[in-house]
């Protein structure tokens, strides 16, 4: 029996000489992608047979992480900057880093009838707390500032910010109603079309800069063969599918 | 490297401290009790009291989150109470940093009273002492290097507290910024002179502070060395 099993495995590695056999992807995932970027794997790994290891948290963090010899494979960011940066700085390969969607921005509630109209809501002030991303660290923190500038309000809001360090972490305040209201990525609340809980309003995108989420192949990867098919799956239609039902343009 | 607010370390400081006094007060019965009873629910309360060891810090705060919101049962209470919310607030602060911190009081105090034995206090009741008055005037002394590590060790350990601040805190200037999380938004962001200058800063000044409450420690114990 132990025979024929490690004869077994002998078969299968000397099969996979190359990089072309299944492998792993290890893919640092900005924290507001992750309910998407869970459901792309089994589709991934049913296309092409490779697994997606994947590890999710701010951008700001894996950009430290990368820089300090992290492995990770693709990078797939909240912004568009940090893939720019990593290229720059030789952390990136030229020529990879590309939009791989484009963020929108919720003003929402976990309480389902708390909020209609949110510019009204907003300048009602009507709320205990309002929950934003902070702005140095999440784009989605960003977009929320700049929502309130726009608007003109942000002098009269910002007295009840609470800030998360992540888009993670501000979602956490709001769906325990810890803060009634909050500026998370539509991508946490929206499944299958919809906004599945609570109630929310979409901000209109002419509000603020537009949320490039930019994806980019790393140099100091371990599997560059099955991370280039990835990120060419992140372009295809299936991934297109994924996102559109998760609220993310593309 | 831009202008640093300071005002982060000195509520880093105030948590520390309004955290150890309350624990300490709070942790003294709790601790007496586990020493020296032979209830059942020793072993299911030493392990409770033990708890916040075990669990991360960011799960920790996590559960207290929902504690603290208004479908927990804290969160009830305080309503009721009319003080609202205590999430995103010092005093919520204080009740997480007491939850996280109540091992590291309780500990020394018990393994203090529990090296201290019953004989002490069968002692003073024979010389007609009533049991409050017996333990004030012989145990507490007694267990002094206990009330001192439990101290130094809770306040260090509010002082580095991160994970729970970051989950109930919110990140508010003068109420909930405390250093420990100011110094990783600086890291996170990339400002890393700013980071440096807040760790460094706190190192130091931690180090002097252990440094010197070692040596007041020793020079107690070399000036109780004669028993009365």
């Amino acid at each position: 029996m132990i025979v024929k099993r490690s004869l077994i495995a002998a078969a299968v590695l000397s099969v996979c000489a190359g990089a072309v056999c299944a492998g792993e992807v290890h893919v640092a995932v900005a924290a507001n992608f992750t309910a998407p970027a869970k459901d792309l794997a089994p589709i991934f790994l049913k296309k092409t047979g490779h697994s997606l290891i994947l590890s999710f948290g701010a951008t700001g963090m894996f950009y430290g992480q990368i820089k300090n010899g992290a492995e990770y494979d693709v990078l797939l960011a909240a912004d568009a900057k940090t893939p720019a940066k990593a290229v720059k700085e030789g952390y990136g390969v030229e020529g990879t880093n590309f939009t791989y969607a484009m963020g929108k921005l919720v003003l929402w509630s976990a309480d389902g009838a708390k909020v209609k109209d949110g510019a009204a809501l907003l300048k009602s002030g009507s709320f205990n707390k309002c929950a934003v991303a902070n702005p140095k660290l999440a784009p989605y923190g960003l977009a929320a500032y700049q929502t309130l500038e726009s608007l003109k309000l942000l002098q009269a809001v910002q007295p009840k910010f609470v800030e998360g360090n992540n888009i993670g972490a501000t979602f956490n305040f709001v769906k325990t109603g810890n803060a009634d209201v909050g500026f998370v990525a539509l991508s946490q609340v929206f499944k299958g079309g919809k906004i599945k809980s609570g109630s929310g309003w979409i901000v209109p995108a002419d509000l603020y800069e537009p949320i490039r989420q930019d994806a980019v192949l790393l140099k100091n990867g371990r599997n560059a063969e099955a991370a280039k098919a990835f990120l060419e799956f992140l372009k295809g239609p299936e991934a297109a599918k994924v996102k559109q039902a998760y609220g993310y343009g593309n | 490297m831009h202008e640093i607010s300071l005002q982060p370390v000195w509520l880093s400081l105030e948590l520390a401290s309004v955290t150890t006094a309350v624990l300490l007060v709070l942790s003294t019965p709790l601790a007496w009790w586990l020493a020296r009873t032979r209830s059942p629910l020793r072993a299911p309360i030493g392990a409770l009291v033990t708890l916040p060891l075990v669990l991360p810090p960011s799960v920790l705060g996590f559960y207290i989150l929902i504690a603290l919101g208004p479908h927990g049962p804290l969160g009830h209470f305080t309503q009721a109470m009319g003080w609202g919310l205590l999430t995103f607030s010092f005093p919520g602060l204080v009740i997480g940093s007491v939850i996280y911190s109540l091992p590291f009081a309780v500990q020394p105090l018990q393994g203090a009273f529990e090296s201290i034995g019953p004989r002490p206090m069968e002692v003073a009741s024979t010389l007609g002492a009533k049991p409050l008055d017996a333990f004030f005037s012989v145990v507490l002394p007694l267990a002094g290097p206990g009330f001192f590590s439990a101290t130094v060790l809770t306040f260090a350990h509010t002082i580095g507290e991160f994970g729970v601040v970051l989950m109930i805190g919110g990140n508010i200037p003068g109420q909930t910024q405390v250093v420990s999380t100011e110094i990783y938004t600086f890291v996170e962001a990339m400002e890393y002179d700013s980071a440096h200058f807040l760790a460094g800063g706190m190192l130091v000044f931690s180090f002097i502070v252990l440094l010197a409450l070692s040596l007041t420690k020793r020079r107690m114990k070399g000036a109780s060395g004669v028993m009365p």
